[in-house]
């Protein structure tokens, strides 16, 4: 195999052509057919001291799956991600790989690494469309109860665990639909919501429990949790939007990209009015900010019809925080940059929507405490940029609804939830914590990291006090 | 699902009353705060005041005025229905206290069922509360003997003179606030030109005065902004933060444009529906 490592490019994976992608959401890449992620997978050396999976926050037994693409049996490739990963189809397709497995693969120091998330895709695709998902076993019931609020990736993997482990488990979810931001934030097109729900459906054929339409906070609180239940995992994610503060911010046409794309992706407001949702049909958009959030934001105003679409970011092109990936396809669909420049007010109409966006063009100086090299205003550089929808895509922070009913939590300065890195404790016994609530916005599997930890953490404690 | 066990039509069918199993909601719902519903799959969450609640039932009531597509679908469903969502109690509770002076609780409309938990709320505490409640004609009047039954003196009014006072709850709030000088706190809720005037009435008077707004809202746990508001020259979210408010420092102008955002859509989506329903 080594040997052919040399020979085989890195496979690319087939996608739909930008121009009639712009225009649909329906999934952008195709994936890999049985071929490709065969000639794909014998491109792994099968290292014996995997550097791949030291990269991977959850240990995926990389060489092992690919191993099995290899042989032909992509049902036992899948199963053998599920060991580490429960949620392994949308990993494939959320995962930053090019900065965790990938970049560690031995591969990419001469070459192209393997194309380990296009591979994981493949297996859990493979299994989930023929009908090859088996339930794992449980452990005999514990008696144990183990609630968890929010139903995003760091709670789907702990409830997963848990159950697995003979744990009552009940999620409890704020929205309607589960998945938290797997629903309400990525986009259909880049990650499909039947494969999301299939997920679930996983962990309810398991027997989790999922409660929606509960806000904890309101419907009910951590210590009436802490009553009926033996332990509590928060990880409901950084759900408060940032907005900038500047004039004109309440203009009619100004989202945040939290609520620009939980119109579109959980209320189906692209598919208005079969759905009731709406949402507005720009001609002209800015997203200000150059994060995921902020491409997916604007690649679903292009999908929406909108003529131009602009990414306003103060900084340049080298410090966009978004993925290379996504930033990538936003260009081939037509998105355009206005890159170093920021806006200073809002301007709009007499029907109070917004018209335009007053900016000042921005240069770089010395590296700031991100060690990032810091933005400064050119002085009479203003102009205005029309638009007549913004979306402002600057981050979130922590929803205060929990904290606010529970007083004995701890939190810290930035007022995300203090919890042990290694198990999720809290200052509360009993309640654990991961996710962004702990960390601030992060990513998909980084969460699932830490549900994995608080997962071990809440068995060890259950058992400890049993 | 979430089914309803009873149906009221009032004011010539463009207001109903439906009793709704959530106990989970109701349970915990205190004066001033809402519920966000959905009917179906495809319905849009929209929030609705609770105007009371059944503990031993489990249930709670809403009154809402149809008014586009979701209202005019919700006011179709009969008992034995059932909605997929009911989410709540949302929002912060009305402060309630005792003041050492009269509460005037001031309705318009269907604004009259949110009014009046807060003004039973106000009664409970030991207040002196008056009640003022209007409408556009007679028929349109709802919660009359339920608010005379948690006030001290209730005052009606209709824009056409067939009930009570010819004219708007504002020229009896006036009246009473140039009657007497110790008039505490005064809470204004109805449609946003109502509750405009309330505040324009009282501010001469410097008489405290709390709105309770209703603006578009999506998720409304803090999640998406859609509701933003600006009160005192900040920006303040009212799912989270509201919906109550201090009236004189509302920027209702802003609140009256967003209110209106998707004015075409929502035409679009009722004519669709009427249509459908013909």
């Amino acid at each position: 195999m080594a040997e052919k490592g040399k020979k085989i490019p890195r496979q690319a994976m087939p996608e739909q052509d930008p121009k009639v992608r712009a225009h649909n959401f329906d999934e952008v890449p195709y994936g890999y057919d049985e071929k490709l992620a065969q000639l794909e997978a014998q491109r792994c050396l099968q290292c014996k001291k995997p550097k791949c999976v030291e990269g991977c926050p959850v240990e995926v037994e990389i060489p092992q799956f690919i191993k099995f693409i290899v042989e032909g049996d992509f049902a036992a490739a899948a199963r053998q991600l599920k060991n580490k990963n429960s949620l392994p189809a949308v990993c494939g397709r959320v995962c930053p790989q090019e900065s965790q497995c990938e970049n560690t693969c031995i591969l990419g120091k001469k070459a192209e690494p393997v194309a380990i998330g296009r591979l994981e895709r493949f297996a859990a695709d493979y299994e989930r469309n023929n009908n090859l998902v088996t339930i794992p076993e449980i452990a005999s019931s514990t008696g144990k109860r183990v609630a968890v609020v929010g139903s995003g990736p760091a709670s789907l993997t702990l409830a997963g665990d848990l159950i697995k482990k003979g744990h009552e488990v009940i999620i409890y979810e704020a929205l309607h639909t589960p998945g938290g931001v797997l629903v309400y934030g990525i986009p259909e097109f880049r990650l499909p919501k039947a494969i999301v729900a299939a997920e679930v459906d996983y962990l309810q054929k398991m027997g989790v429990k999922i409660e929606t339409d509960v806000v904890v906070g309101k419907t009910t609180t951590i210590d009436e949790l802490l009553e009926d239940h033996d332990a509590v995992f928060l990880g409901v994610g950084a759900g408060l939007p940032l907005f900038l503060n500047l004039p004109g911010e309440n203009l009619c046409g100004i989202y945040s990209a939290n609520e620009y794309l939980t119109r579109s992706n959980l209320m189906k407001a692209y598919k208005f009015p079969e759905y009731d949702t709406p949402i507005a049909l720009g001609k002209n958009v800015a997203v200000i900010g150059a994060g995921n959030v902020a491409m997916d934001s604007a690649r679903t105003a292009l999908r929406l019809g909108a003529d131009t679409v602009k990414i306003v970011y103060r900084r340049s092109r080298a410090e966009m925080p978004a993925r290379a990936e996504e930033v990538h396809h936003a260009e081939e669909e037509g998105v355009q940059f206005e890159l170093l420049t920021n806006p200073v007010k809002f301007i709009g109409n007499e029907d109070g929507w917004v018209t335009g966006m007053e900016c000042i063009r921005m240069e770089l100086g010395e590296p700031d405490d991100s060690g990032r090299r810091r933005p400064i205003p050119i002085e009479g550089s203003n102009f205005t940029l029309e638009c007549d929808t913004v979306i402002v895509a600057l981050g979130t922070r922590a929803n205060p609804l929990i904290p606010s009913t529970t007083p004995d939590l701890k939190l810290n300065k930035r007022g995300y939830i203090e919890a042990d890195p290694e198990t999720g404790a809290t200052s509360k016994k009993g309640v654990y914590a991961g996710g962004d609530i702990v960390t601030g916005s992060a990513t998909v599997i980084l969460a699932m990291g830490a549900g994995r930890k608080a997962a071990n953490a809440i068995h060890e404690y259950l058992m400890g006090s049993a | 699902m979430y089914k309803i066990v009873d149906k009221k039509v009032m004011a010539e069918g463009t207001v109903c009353q439906l009793e709704v199993e959530a106990a989970r909601v109701a349970r915990k719902a205190k004066p001033g705060q809402f519920i966000v519903l959905r009917i179906d799959e495809k319905g849009e969450r929209i929030p609705l005041t609770m105007a009371k609640q059944d503990l031993e039932k489990g249930t709670l009531t809403i009154i809402f005025q149809v008014v586009g597509k979701t209202t005019a679908h919700l006011a179709t469903l009969e008992p034995g229905d059932a909605l997929i969502d009911v989410i709540g109690p949302l929002g912060m509770p009305t402060h309630i206290k005792k003041y050492d002076g009269p509460v005037i609780c001031v309705g318009g409309g269907t604004g009259v069922a949110v009014l009046y938990p807060i003004t039973r709320g106000y009664k409970e505490a030991g207040n002196e509360v008056i009640g003022i409640i209007g409408a556009r004609t007679k028929d349109l009047l709802i919660l009359e003997e339920e608010m005379k039954g948690v006030t001290d003196d209730l005052r009606i009014t209709t824009d056409d003179g067939s009930y009570g006072h010819h004219g708007f709850v504002t020229d009896v709030l006036k009246q009473i606030l140039e009657e007497r000088d110790d008039v505490k706190m005064v809470v204004g809720i109805g449609p946003v030109p109502m509750m405009r005037f309330v505040c324009k009435t009282t501010e001469p008077f410097n008489v405290p005065t709390t709105v309770s707004l209703n603006p578009i809202m999506v998720d409304a746990t803090g999640m998406c902004g859609a509701c933003r508001v600006t009160v005192g020259g900040k920006t303040r979210f009212v799912c989270v933060d509201g919906p109550e408010f201090d009236g004189h420092q509302v920027d209702f102008d802003e609140l009256t444009q967003r209110l209106r955002m998707y004015v075409e859509e929502e035409k679009k989506s009722y004519e669709l529906f009427k249509q459908k329903n013909a």
